[in-house]
């Protein structure tokens, strides 16, 4: 007897509140590796109640389920149109970017211009959020700060995402003794502190460049990216269009970069997008207890970190900053946020 | 059980060699040494100052006789603090480290694991965004902003606390907020998202249908198995906590380890950050160990793989 969908497939992959014995299968199997290992099924069904599980479809189920099959774009588009903090978040980090490259310029002060008669003022029509110790305009600093700190945080971010991608999806693909070793190597120094080593690294080389900073933020933050890639990858390489790609004579890298690569993308763009503001919160503690940038350069974490020395006299200079930093922060968590609802149908936020 | 301990401990050798190592390396490839200072030494005074701590000799040499000391638990003196050694300092300032932590710790998890199970329970309420709204909050506002804040309202305006200082009981209160604050929005969140995953398995309707009260079902049935992931993030988070620290205790001058790290850093006091790093290392590898065991307990299941 064939087996057939007595209604139409929905998508309720996020109405989870009905409780409701219909059994979403696993759509798009892209979070797959992370919680168990279940290969990905390409097609989005939802079968009904109390019918036995039959992975295999009927010619009808099929021709039905192709209409309904989405890409994962416009799958993820679709979902953050819904998420509205993800949408706030997102036009509240393109102006705070946005302001921070092009504030400086239409500003008439500069970032490092003193006005060491009048000192510290509060905030006034001159200033718009006033000044600090040495009479530099506070709203500039900010600005100019921001793009340290935002800057910082994207190329740190890169640095973690080009290493943890090619050694997570190495090591995932390669398997047995090498993925072993190179997995346990991740296991050891994640049992670090990574601010330990961050700082150790930065104190090692003298001149504190930008550069520096990032570099060695990179340097630790890569470890959960191979991680989740290395999974992923694990889980893909096992699948039969791999083997299909191998007999075809696609080389190891062209697999990787065409047939697995492409199917961790929606876990590597999620974490992406939360490691940014993780980086921007290590690079302020670096910044706070004086590791990071130095004068006259700022970044927010050296903004703060001033502004909390005087916060009983000039409670300005540390509140504008803060206020600064904060919302940056807020959008990208909301932005990770409402990318992980819309990638991985798995998580419930 | 026991192998699982064993194994980890034997695992542990590895690592902190790699960990000395890697340190050891870093320290001595950075320009300038322990007695470097603004005001220069005489050749002479200097010579003889690296010679009594045994600087002078080859580099290798340098670090098979630091190896060797570690291997008999000594730190070596430290370099800044003429008189005093590593494992002295760590003894004098890490307990203060601690308890801040733990206070750290148990706002944590007292705040978060409520507030998280609530949120789930009420799930698409006003009430569940509000909370994790409030959890957003936590971790939007990094410590050292919220600890100046704290300060500046509770210490100089209200008056309800010593600003600064480690003496009395009353402060502990603000420095185990700032660093606890991050860490309940963590555990709030992973809380919440466990606890709305449990809810939807078949052995809680069957709970419910038993006719249990909501309260048995989510205290008895649902909450442990709903605390597992935030179980397994208490390992990162010990992490974090003691990095953390070095924040708080910058803010509130507390006496703590953290500040002396950053300055043995700052100043190439080099037995003094080997010591912190591969003692902060141990602890680290014996919490994750800690974590571990409590979740074999708490799932039977992994007791058998």
């Amino acid at each position: 007897m064939p087996y057939t969908l007595t209604d139409k497939p929905k998508r309720h992959r996020f109405d989870y509140k009905t409780e409701t014995t219909d059994q979403p299968i696993d759509t798009l199997g892209v979070f797959a590796a992370m919680t168990e290992h279940r290969p990905p099924v390409l097609s989005k069904v939802v079968f009904p109640a109390r019918q036995p599980y039959l992975p295999v479809m009927t010619k009808h189920e099929r021709e039905q389920t192709a209409n309904e099959a989405t890409s994962l774009g416009r799958d993820a588009w679709e979902t953050i149109k819904r998420n509205r903090m993800a949408q706030i978040g997102g036009v509240l980090f393109i102006t705070i970017t946005l302001l921070c490259w092009i504030g400086p310029w239409l500003s008439s002060y500069s970032f490092d211009q003193q006005d060491l008669a009048y000192g510290p003022q509060a905030p006034s029509a001159e200033h718009w959020f006033g000044t600090d110790d040495l009479g530099r305009d506070l709203f500039v600093r900010i600005l100019i700060g921001g793009r340290i700190s935002i800057g910082v945080g994207f190329a740190a971010t890169l640095i973690a995402l080009l290493i943890g991608v090619s050694y997570g999806s190495i090591a995932g693909y390669v398997g047995g003794k090498t993925e072993d070793l190179m997995m346990r190597f991740v296991d050891a120094v994640y049992a670090l502190p990574f601010t330990m080593i961050v700082i150790i690294l930065t104190v090692t080389f003298d001149k504190k460049s930008i550069f520096l900073i990032f570099m060695a933020i990179g340097a630790v933050e890569w470890l959960t990216m191979a991680r989740i890639v290395r999974g992923q990858t694990r889980a893909i390489r096992k699948l039969n269009y791999i083997d299909a790609a191998k007999v075809y004579g696609a080389s190891h890298l062209s697999i990787l970069r065409k047939h697995i690569l492409p199917n961790c993308l929606g876990p590597i763009i999620v974490y992406t997008t939360l490691t940014i503001p993780a980086v921007i919160l290590l690079e302020s503690v670096l910044s706070f207890l004086g590791l990071g940038v130095q004068p006259p350069m700022s970044s927010w974490g050296v903004l703060i970190n001033e502004g909390a020395k005087k916060l009983d006299i000039y409670p300005w200079q540390l509140i504008f900053p803060a206020i600064f930093f904060s919302l940056t922060l807020f959008s990208l968590n909301f932005i990770g946020d409402g990318l992980r609802d819309a990638l991985d149908p798995k998580e419930t936020k | 059980m026991f192998n699982l301990i064993a194994r980890r401990l034997l695992q542990a050798i590895p690592t902190l060699w790699v960990v000395a190592t890697a340190t050891f390396v870093l320290l001595r490839l950075a320009p300038g040494g322990p007695f470097d200072d603004e005001k220069p030494l005489t050749d002479e005074i200097k010579a003889q100052i690296e010679a009594h701590y045994g600087l002078d000799l080859p580099l290798y040499q340098q670090y098979f006789d630091f190896l060797g000391n570690l291997l008999s638990g000594d730190l070596g003196p430290s370099y800044k603090y003429p008189g005093w050694d590593v494992q002295e300092i760590i003894a004098q300032s890490f307990p203060v480290s601690l308890e801040l932590g733990l206070w750290g710790l148990l706002i944590a998890i007292s705040v978060g694991i409520p507030i998280g199970t609530i949120a789930a329970i009420r799930h698409n309420t006003k009430t569940e965004t509000g909370l994790m709204g409030f959890a957003m909050l936590g971790i939007c506002l990094p410590s050292f902003v919220v600890g100046p804040i704290l300060l500046l309202v509770f210490a100089l305006n209200l008056n309800w606390f010593n600003p600064l200082g480690w003496s009395y009981a009353a402060d502990r209160v603000l420095p185990a907020i700032t660093l606890g604050l991050l860490y309940a929005a963590y555990i709030a969140r992973l809380a919440r998202s466990g606890m709305l995953d449990v809810l939807r398995n078949d052995y809680i309707r069957t709970a419910r249908a038993k006719g249990l009260s909501e309260r048995v079902v989510i205290m008895r049935h649902a909450l442990r198995t709903a605390l597992y992931p935030v179980v397994s993030y208490l390992g990162p988070a010990a992490a974090g906590l003691i990095s953390g620290s070095f924040v708080v205790e910058t803010i509130f001058f507390i006496p703590g380890l953290g500040p002396f790290f950053v300055n043995a850093a700052l100043n190439r006091d080099y037995s003094m950050v080997m010591g912190t790093v591969l003692f902060y290392a141990v602890l680290i590898i014996l919490f994750n160990l800690i974590v571990d065991i409590v979740q074999m307990w708490m799932n039977p299941r992994a007791r058998h793989e």
